[in-house]
């Protein structure tokens, strides 16, 4: 019987997290010597929390693919964090920067979760400038914000375009310092491959160490993934090459149910794609619609003579340009939240107003670099504008950007109550690797948020709860049967793929997986489309695992053996995203499907009858996954259609 | 276009490698370098060969993973940018292109093209961090840190930990990496605190881990992505000085 | 903990102290050579001579010069050994070209100008001062050795005044990067006086090179 009590404290919004810290079991120091805690993970969520609970006195074991612990994909992250300090006296709260991140999501997470995110994002900040991260400042010498979108006030703080490097830098150096005092070890290149369960509880992971091919058991008191989004599952990502869902999938099929899979968050900022043979998409900062002004040609013909070329964008005339996004949402302009902004991008490009190769839109500083000089906007954006030149050769300062939505970021993942635990007792998910903080769709400059919230002030909190009733449980043997199975299920995983021995390469499958999910469970959703996409996922997968080649041996450094296993998960994911997406008959935030739409393209929600997490449950090899729904119970804010105009 | 590479293969780190070449036709010259092997990689696989082992990762110029030294440059022939940010028109057609791995004692080759880089996650859990535990910080604004100030400590910390500069130097010295995290904190008063202690550790062991010293050919800065300066290998030495005199 | 000595900073430190200290030195050195060619007669020089072989301060100078000198010879000779081993593997392929041209051959000037030493001090110095053979002569009523014939006689020889003429431009090069090099390793770094620096250090490798070849090549072509 699955329990899905989010355990939210009762109480007014503003007392729960207060309430619960007042009220949850704690361990004492000695007792925290004698457990054993496994983070899976080394982003912002996995090292601040490895590096917190190494701080308290557990014995932590981080784990990562990467080569170091400190190039795990937060480190991508360019924009910044919010917080709600009010350091403008703009009118910023907590209960400000709550109320728009629900709004932002849709209304579809949870209350309880949200504001306690709001309540610490104070804290994220004072604790990073404490470990030296250099946040930008104001000639005065404090710390300067910048706006983002979403929101009506400048709550983001920033370190120029590189934000998540500097936190997740700081995080890791927290994180190496445990190293040192011996509360931590690093197991570098070294992936997860399955959860251990001892009874009913999770015990233990197994792992593959991507050099040497070996399969290896570990066992700890509680297990924390922190393993980052599924993103990759469409192939063409903003994520890393090696971001996966493997560690959550599997953990999934041990019984923790997957919530929300199918929203996913189409950045509308990046650069669009050129070609068939190209790897990923790269992001440009949500930022640079603080000062940039996105347009496409009001006239298809111009779009035509532009995408030929034979008309340069800036020569086109003011009064032919249609900056769509401040027609239509006077209100917030340029700075919708991301789905509204990627929706109207594509629906431009859909009418045949697209330039570059049809799937572009403009993003122009012609504006901003007449108003606020060519130095101030190189200041504000001059790696972004170099990152952008190295990759398409165009000079923005010259010519204005080009840039069309990608897939960024999975609001959806594993199901967790209010104190980060999954259905399964003893494993918790936080950062990207869970559901809960951003509904349907996650406002810029929250997901660091929302990771270090998890990493630095939750887990290390909640995680007490679940292990003061652990204090007289000893160190188990790998050489329990419960690891010998999980181990072997791994190693004939591994050799089953190495012996397909077929005749297409792992990249070739994931390719066509992302094709399937691009044109069915992207941008515009619809139930046939859903239904097809189901079918052709099914057919690839069996195909896979039919004709996947992967040349290499088990024992040795595999990339492809690598590649193949992910792959396979992702497979299995794709059809339960899609599954999510056909069930969830309403348009909301990320999830847009065509039959559910405002008369004038909006979005448009049924709060009547999906106000609900769905939570999936697996069955089985073969079987349809289960839906269970944690129905969303609003106490404290207004659900209303959410309007940017 | 098409081009001549010449790569390192390498099975282990107990084997001798070999340079093979790999002749590649058909190459966009708006891919990146490593879509240009992935290219390679897939031909590779079709002829049940094993394809090439690099590291790579978030293909953004932001992680630090890709080390590739490509005609006698680490991350090639482009100026302040990564492997995974170098683009095929930087070559010309029928180019014959040398891909080697980062060479120095203390990044041992793995496998092909990957080295072993965890000689830096050593230096810096010798220091490279300001010792805070989770929850006892004050409020972010109570120091104001001059801009200036704040700006060159961000400089320095832009660094990604790739190694290029260890690669570039004759000597595969690690004196800009360690003086990025030195530079880091030494301009910040929050760093100061342990500022004599870092240095001191952070030194010792990146001189027993095996890298060269510093003989400022400034050949890290030229190759060094993210244009981490020698002014910063100048504060390091001020700041070693420092801690051994001061 | 580091120490001090053995560490690389620490050694990079000691040679740029010690390689400062032997530029000053050979400013002084170039001065007194210059009493040959500025003056008809040898006489100044071989007083200037007798002064520094005779001086108790500067003969305690003179250990301490000798002290810096094996102090930059030995601290680069184990500082190179070590930045060799650091690479056991090179590349295939090396292209950088951008960075100091000279401060790639410090070793490989520094052996030049090693085996220069060596045969000017056993010209000079050590002949005057161990091996005997320099002719006596008496300034007013001084018996001192006769230097300054020596040296005019030694550079009459097209072969060895070549042979300094490269030695010294060697010794340029060598300075050329290292002085700049020893501010750098002393944490001096500066916007506005490195800059500055670097001019100087030019010109110092400048007079240097003009200087010291100009006095072999006078002597042979006018004395």
């Amino acid at each position: 019987m699955v329990n899905l009590n989010s355990n939210v404290p009762e109480g007014p919004l503003a007392e729960k997290w207060t309430k619960y810290k007042a009220g949850q079991k704690l361990v004492n120091p000695k007792n925290k010597t004698k457990l054993d805690v496994i983070v899976v993970g080394t982003g912002l969520a996995g090292a601040s929390a490895a590096a917190s609970l190494g701080e308290m006195g557990f014995n932590v074991q981080s784990f990562c693919y990467q080569d170091s612990p400190r190039r795990a994909h937060s480190i991508a992250a360019q924009g910044g964090i919010n917080a709600a300090k009010n350091y403008q006296n703009d009118g910023d709260s907590i209960y400000r920067l709550f109320f728009d991140t629900i709004k932002g999501g849709d209304y579809r997470s949870r209350e309880g979760n949200v504001y306690r995110l709001a309540e610490v994002s104070n804290n994220i900040i004072d604790q990073c400038v404490a470990q030296g991260v250099p946040f930008a400042r104001e000639y005065g010498g404090y710390l300067d914000n910048r706006s983002f979108g979403g929101a009506q006030v400048s709550r983001t703080f920033y370190a120029r375009g590189q934000t998540g490097q500097q936190l997740l830098l700081g995080a890791y150096g927290a994180l190496m310092r445990q190293v040192k005092l011996g509360k931590v070890k690093i197991n570098a290149r070294v992936e997860m491959h399955d959860l251990v369960i001892v009874d009913g509880k999770a015990r233990g992971i197994i792992t593959r160490d991507m050099v040497s091919g070996k399969i290896e058991s570990h066992f700890a008191h509680a297990v924390v993934l922190a393993t980052g989004g599924y993103g990759n599952t469409f192939f063409l990502s903003t994520m890393a090459m090696g971001a996966n869902v493997s560690a959550a999938w599997q953990s999934h099929k041990r019984g923790a149910l997957f919530a929300n899979p199918s929203f996913v968050q189409i950045h509308p900022t990046c650069i669009p794609v050129h070609g068939d043979y190209q790897s990923k998409l790269t992001l440009m900062s949500e930022s640079l619609r603080n000062d940039g002004r996105i347009w496409v040609p009001k006239n298809k013909e111009d779009a035509e003579k532009i995408r030929s070329g034979s008309l340069k964008p800036k020569d086109l005339k003011e009064e032919d340009r249609d900056y769509y996004l401040e027609r239509r949402y006077p209100a917030f302009g340029n700075l919708v939240p991301r789905d509204v902004a990627s929706r109207a991008a594509k629906e431009r490009c859909d009418e045949g107003h697209g330039v570059g190769t049809g799937l572009a839109v403009f993003l122009d500083f012609k504006d901003a670099i007449a108003k606020m000089g060519k130095k101030t906007i190189e200041d504000k954006y001059g790696n972004l504008f170099q990152m952008y030149e190295k990759i398409t050769d165009d000079n923005p300062y010259e010519t204005p950007m080009m840039i069309y939505p990608a897939i960024h970021y999975s609001m959806g993942g594993l199901w967790v109550d209010y104190g980060l635990m999954t259905t399964i007792p003893g494993l918790f998910a936080i950062g990207e690797a869970n559901f809960s903080d951003h509904g349907a769709n996650r406002l810029g400059a929250s997901a660091l948020m929302q990771g270090l919230a998890d990493g630095y002030f939750v887990l290390p909190y909640t995680i007490q709860n679940y292990l003061a009733d652990d204090i007289s449980t000893p160190r188990m043997s790998t050489d329990l049967p419960e690891f010998k199975a999980a181990s072997k299920n791994v190693e004939d995983k591994m050799s089953r793929l190495i012996n397909v021995k077929g005749s297409k390469t792992v990249d070739s499958f994931h390719k066509r997986l992302g094709h399937i999910m691009w044109n069915y469970v992207g941008m515009a959703r619809e139930k046939k489309g859903l239904e097809k996409a189901i079918v052709e996922i099914q057919e690839l997968r069996k195909e896979f695992w039919k004709d996947v080649k992967v040349p290499g041996l088990l024992n040795d450094l595999n990339t492809e053996l690598e590649k193949a296993a992910r792959v396979a998960d992702f497979l299995e994911l794709g059809e339960l995203m899609a599954r999510d997406a056909l069930q969830r008959e309403e348009s909301c935030g990320g999830h847009f499907r065509e039959e559910f739409k405002t008369p004038e393209g909006e979005a448009l929600r049924n709060d009547k009858d999906f106000t609900f997490v769905a939570a999936w449950e697996h069955k089985g090899e073969g079987k349809k996954a289960e839906l269970h729904k944690e129905v969303l119970n609003f106490e404290f804010v207004e659900l209303k259609q959410r309007n940017y105009k | 276009m098409d081009l001549k590479l010449k790569i390192w293969r390498q099975k282990n780190q107990n084997t001798k490698g070999k340079f093979v070449t790999y002749p590649v036709s058909n190459i966009s010259k708006d891919s990146s370098f490593l879509e240009m092997m992935d290219v390679l990689n897939e031909s590779l696989i079709a002829k049940d060969e094993e394809p090439i082992a690099f590291d790579h990762d978030c293909r953004e110029g932001i992680c630090g993973c890709c080390s590739l030294y490509i005609n006698g440059r680490p991350h090639g022939p482009d100026e302040k940018i990564t492997v995974c940010q170098l683009h095929m028109r930087k070559f010309k057609d029928g180019e014959t292109v040398v891909i080697e791995p980062w060479r120095a004692r203390p990044f041992p080759v793995i496998k092909d093209l990957i080295v072993d880089r965890t000689a830096f996650d050593k230096i810096i859990t010798e220091g490279g961090y300001i010792s805070v535990n989770t929850g006892n910080a004050a409020d972010a604004s109570v120091i104001p840190i001059s801009k200036e100030d704040a700006d060159l400590s961000f400089d320095a910390a832009a660094c990604i930990g790739c190694g290029a500069c260890v690669a570039a130097c004759k000597n595969a010295s690690a004196m800009l990496f360690v003086s990025a995290k030195i530079s880091q904190f030494a301009l910040l008063p929050q760093g100061r605190i342990e500022a004599k202690q870092r240095v001191d550790s952070m030194i010792s062991k990146m001189d027993e881990l095996g890298f060269g010293s510093c003989t400022n050919t400034g050949a890290c800065e030229a190759e060094c992505p993210k244009g981490i300066t020698l002014t910063n290998i100048a504060r390091l030495n001020r700041e070693f000085i420092k801690a051994k005199v001061g | 903990m580091a120490n001090f000595f053995t560490s690389s900073i620490g050694k990079k430190l000691m040679m740029a102290l010690a390689g400062l200290f032997l530029s000053i030195f050979l400013l002084v050195h170039l001065g007194l050579n210059s009493l040959l060619v500025i003056f008809d007669s040898t006489d100044k020089f071989n007083i200037a001579a007798h002064f520094m072989g005779t001086n108790i301060l500067i003969k305690i100078f003179e250990v301490v010069l000798f002290g810096g000198f094996l102090l930059h010879i030995i601290y680069g000779i184990i500082v190179q050994i070590y930045n060799w081993i650091a690479r056991p593997v090179s590349y295939k392929v090396s292209n950088n070209a951008q960075s100091s041209f000279f401060s790639k051959y410090m070793i490989h000037t520094a052996a030049i100008i090693f085996a220069f030493l060596v045969i000017h001090l056993s010209d000079f110095y050590f002949k005057a001062k161990f091996f005997g053979g320099v002719e006596e002569i008496s300034i007013h009523g001084k018996e001192m050795h006769n230097l300054g014939a020596l040296v005019i006689a030694k550079f009459q020889m097209s072969g060895f005044v070549i042979f300094y003429v490269l030695s010294i431009l060697f010794l340029g090069f060598h300075l050329l990067h290292g002085f700049q090099s020893a501010f750098q390793t002393l944490g001096l770094n500066h916007k506005t006086y490195t800059p500055i620096i670097y001019g100087a250090g030019i010109i110092f490798s400048i007079i240097v090179v003009v200087g010291y070849s100009l006095i072999p090549i006078l002597i042979y072509f006018i004395r």
